[in-house]
């Protein structure tokens, strides 16, 4: 089992009041009627599936329900920091820079 | 003030109500009196609940809900504000919505006074007739929590005037700790048949009694 923080609740809860929601910071295209199909069917359809570290979403489904973002080694099963939804990842960041929230 | 339309839901006497509860036998050996009991169940139906959202960084809407209801806008993480008389709280369940209960039949009014109290941009919505509270108290309550859910319900992570949402039980509910051997759930209306099997059965050992 795994302990994961959320950002919401501000605590560790067990993994089983989670739900895995794919992968976070989807960008949507700025200007749909103009994107060529190969770029919007990349938005819709296709994900990364790295070996390595990814960026999550996850949804806190039994405790406060809010979505927020998870940074995980998909091979380790590591989490490296979790952090509020509109909010980048640390690894991301320049120094001082960030919005904070990220543990 | 808001101009929502808004009525009242509360049939009153007009309509038999029947709690969640009212078809579930027991199926264990219960106790007949709370004396000796390890734990004694208690359901506290018809209550009336309300889910308030807003905007907690927003000092008048605190202290509009503080003005409407007297109590303090919980706006820390899982925090629970217990009135002294133990019959209206607000509890945190996520950083922009709370459930706050109050008496039964006292829901429309509260409602309406948090109206008047609070501007801009919140939410109040009646939702009494979606969830049921248990009330647990014994010194066997802690081990029986222990046997439903993942969440930590030691003393020194679970003081008095805290109140979670967590999985129970293979379901979910509120978990809230509003005595010393008090808990209350905070259950769905239609996980509350199970919920309280699973209740009685986990309590059985302790020697369970159901107070009225």
């Amino acid at each position: 089992m795994l302990l994961i923080y959320c950002p919401y609740c501000e605590e560790y809860r067990e993994e089983e009041e989670f739900r895995p929601k794919g992968e976070a910071h989807i960008a949507r295209p700025q200007n749909p009627e103009e994107t060529p199909d190969e770029v919007w069917g990349d938005y819709l359809f296709f994900r990364k599936n790295p070996r390595g570290v990814h960026h999550e979403q996850w949804l806190h489904a039994a405790g406060c329900r809010k979505y927020f973002n998870v940074t995980r080694h998909t091979v380790s099963y590591e989490i490296l920091e979790t952090y509020k939804a509109g909010q980048h990842p640390a690894s991301d960041r320049a120094p001082g820079v960030g919005t904070g929230g990220a543990k | 003030m808001s101009d929502a339309a808004v009525f009242d839901v509360n049939p009153a006497a007009s309509v038999a109500s029947e709690s969640p509860l009212a078809a579930c036998r027991p199926r264990v050996a219960t106790l007949a009196n709370a004396e000796g009991a390890g734990v004694v169940v208690r359901e506290r139906a018809f209550l009336g609940h309300l889910i308030l959202r807003g905007n907690a960084a927003d000092e008048a809407f605190v202290a509009g809900v503080e003005q409407a209801l007297g109590l303090p806008l919980p706006t820390k993480a899982c925090g629970l504000s217990l009135a002294a008389e133990g019959t209206s709280s607000i509890q945190w369940l996520s950083p922009d919505e709370w459930l706050i209960i109050v008496p039964g039949g006292a829901e429309f009014a509260t409602e309406l006074r948090l109206r008047e109290c609070l501007g801009g941009h919140f939410a109040v919505v009646n939702v009494s007739g979606g969830q049921t509270v248990l009330e647990l108290s014994g010194t066997g309550v802690r081990e029986v929590l222990m046997k439903s859910t993942p969440y930590d319900v030691h003393p020194a992570s679970f003081p008095v005037g805290r109140g979670v949402g967590t999985v129970f039980a293979k379901s979910a509910a509120l978990v809230r700790r509003v005595g010393e051997e008090r808990w209350e759930l905070v259950i769905r209306r239609s996980f509350a048949d199970y919920l309280y099997r699973w209740l009685l059965d986990a309590a059985e050992e302790f020697g369970v009694h159901i107070a009225d």
